[in-house]
């Protein structure tokens, strides 16, 4: 079992290598398929682990996003004149102003948010419940309103980030931002798996399952929850950055704080995939960019349509995902201990 | 930031007046939230977009030439129906579950009816011009639209209509006995698969009560919904569940706030600042129960 793991952990990791060397027409789509999968994975932490169902992991996102590109840019030129006229023909970042630039953005773009998170983490998870999830829809739909008012950061015409400069080959823009996101995926898988083997998610489940008694035996729930989103907001920052460079604009609601899609495209990547699993978010968000990129694709128009039919039928039908059911149907490969006779009975009395 | 209204007093009697004719419509909305939060006990995220869809029936009678005033009598009639359609569809399905699967599905449900009215509709900010003109208050210093002070009154009349219904009707008990205890009443012999498709069709009509007069004063767009469950949403937990005055009067605070937020912020924060008052609501109400070592339920 153990070695299987093993091998199997290789085998993801030499085809995660391999991918933009293979399929070099789909290395932007490969990129955002590991944004994709950070963001389910940490959006498990709070809707999965912790039950705590979260539509503001958004805000993470879209901070994250504005400031990345902020810093690439503030680091050498004038912010208010690059968004004010469309200062990328003014100003070109030389090939190691874009470097520096993109590493110290994605350094703020992953600690701020951290810190946003510790401090209105310690106001809105007192919150239970749909009062939790309604005052994070809020949240992160007051972000996107507020930053699209704001002058500084390109307001409601949008903030071009820094275009890649030009250092050669025509391929180098995919590969660096395909190896940036990947790099990211990995650290936040073995960030996620780590922390879920430790006591951390007995705790986090245990507030799912019943916070009064968690609190009640003892554990500080509130430092647990915090530090939770703490590190979802870590990766989820890191992952935004990297989206901002890699779409080149930002725009407050449609891009940053893009509640009907992102927002929306996490919870449902890790309800599909299975809540409360490791594996869960990473296969559901697969299975959901190959969707999704089928009906962006040959269904242009109508792929919110789509989505809203999505959304309704897997919450109903599938509330317990991909996981779920295979949980259901091989409770053996998952840990469980059955008994034979226990389970034929059960399936006679059917 | 613009102080201007501190410096002209009239402007807040203008941002007064304005807010309440607004907050009054707020309220009318809000009912139909509380209401299929109190009996169903589900969060309707789509609710916002009913009120738009029966804004668009208003307008389409508008431009077909027909008075638009008069689809405050036409647009509920439809969304009874859509209510109850899309009761049993969707949320029929949701009703016993978790709150969240009925927040997610109706999220669903609210992108679904966003893109259909995109498409049917166009992606153009409408309105419906009722012509009914304006009144001058104070010397012509303060304007009221007609239209506005007609929004009002529909909204009075048909909340306080809903009222007497719900008190005196024999499916108006049927309901406050679903929403008191929903196994009772069935043991009871009320059939509360009826009672809660009658329920969100009642509500869905109230939203398109609401859209007409939205329609009239304001303008919409197919994708203005979701503002308009968030303040309902709000002005709900402000008052409480089955606080009916406490929504009226949290209905007119929510208005006034929100057109003094527009003279001092400025028109592009409008939105935001409704979003983020519900914010600061949920937050203060938590710190001040997670006093008493509780958390709201």
């Amino acid at each position: 079992m153990k070695n299987n793991n093993i091998i199997l952990y290789v085998a993801i990791l030499i085809f995660g290598v391999l991918a933009p060397f293979m399929l070099p027409a789909f290395k932007v789509q490969l990129s955002i398929l590991c944004i994709l999968i950070v963001l389910a994975l940490t959006w498990n932490i709070q809707g999965g682990e912790m039950g705590y169902n979260s539509f503001g992991n958004i805000l993470f996102y879209g901070l994250g996003m504005y400031i990345c590109a902020s810093v690439q840019v503030g680091m050498f030129f004038p912010l208010a004149e690059w968004t004010e006229s469309g200062g990328e023909k003014t100003f070109v970042h030389s090939p190691t102003q874009f470097f520096q630039g993109m590493a110290f953005g994605l350094l703020a773009a992953a600690i701020v948010p951290t810190i946003v998170a510790g401090l209105i983490g310690y106001a809105i998870l007192g919150l239970r419940g749909h009062y939790f999830a309604i005052c994070t829809l809020g949240l992160g739909v007051a972000a996107g309103e507020i930053s699209g008012g704001i002058e500084i950061i390109g307001a409601g015409q949008g903030f071009t980030t820094p275009p890649f400069p030009d250092v050669g080959s025509l391929e180098s823009r995919g590969q660096f931002f395909y190896f940036l996101s990947f790099v990211v995926l990995v650290l936040t898988f073995v960030a996620v798996k780590s922390v879920y083997s430790t006591r951390f998610r007995l705790v986090l489940n245990a507030i799912r399952d019943n916070e009064d008694k968690a609190e009640a035996m003892g554990i500080q729930t509130m430092k647990y929850k915090i530090i939770g989103w703490m590190i979802s907001a870590f990766f989820c920052g890191l992952a935004g950055g990297i989206m901002g460079g890699l779409v080149g604009y930002i725009d407050s609601t449609d891009v940053a704080f893009d509640g009907r899609e992102m927002g929306v495209f996490m919870v449902l990547m890790a309800i599909l995939g299975g809540k409360g699993t490791l594996w869960g978010p990473v296969i559901g968000a697969t299975l959901f960019h190959l969707f999704k990129e089928g009906f962006w694709t040959y269904f242009l128009g109508w792929q919110y349509v789509a989505l809203g039919v999505l959304i309704v039928v897997i919450v109903i039908y599938f509330p317990e995902g991909l996981m779920g059911w295979l949980r259901e149907k091989y409770p053996e490969k998952f840990g469980e201990v059955v008994d034979e006779a226990d389970r034929k009975a059960q399936v006679e009395l059917k | 930031m613009d102080l201007l209204i501190f410096q002209v007093p009239i402007l807040m009697v203008q941002a007064s007046l304005d807010g309440i004719l607004l907050g009054i419509l707020f309220a009318l909305i809000a009912y139909g939230m509380a209401l299929q939060w109190g009996v169903m006990n589900i969060i309707n995220i789509a609710h916002g977009d009913l009120v738009i869809l029966g804004g668009y029936i208003t307008y389409f009678m508008y431009l077909s030439g027909i008075h638009p005033a008069l689809g405050v009598i036409v647009a509920p009639a439809i969304m009874y129906f859509v209510g109850v359609g899309l009761y049993k569809l969707v949320i029929n399905k949701v009703v016993d579950r978790d709150l969240f699967i009925s927040i997610l599905a109706t999220f669903g449900i609210s992108i679904l009816f966003m893109q259909l009215m995109n498409f049917a509709f166009g992606a153009d900010v409408v309105l419906a011009n009722s012509e009914f003109g304006t009144t001058m208050l104070f010397d012509n210093s303060v304007t009221l639209p007609n239209s506005k002070i007609f929004s009002a009154i529909i909204s009075i009349i048909f909340a306080i209509g809903l009222v007497v219904y719900m008190k005196k009707s024999k499916l108006g008990r049927a309901i406050r006995a679903t929403a008191q205890n929903a196994r009772a009443a069935k043991i009871l012999g009320v059939d509360t698969e009826k009672v809660y498709a009658a329920t969100f069709g009642i509500n869905a009509a109230l939203c398109g009560v609401a859209g007409s007069l939205v329609a009239i004063t304001f303008t919409i767009h197919p994708y203005m919904g979701l503002p308009y469950t968030i303040r309902s949403f709000m002005i709900v937990i402000i008052a409480g569940l089955g606080n009916l005055p406490g929504v009226a009067v949290s209905g007119m605070g929510l208005g006034v706030f929100e057109e003094f937020a527009d003279y001092i912020l400025g028109t592009e924060f409008r939105i935001g600042s409704v979003f983020l008052l519900l914010v600061l609501i949920l937050v203060y109400r938590r710190f001040k129960l997670s006093k008493k070592r509780e958390y709201l339920k």
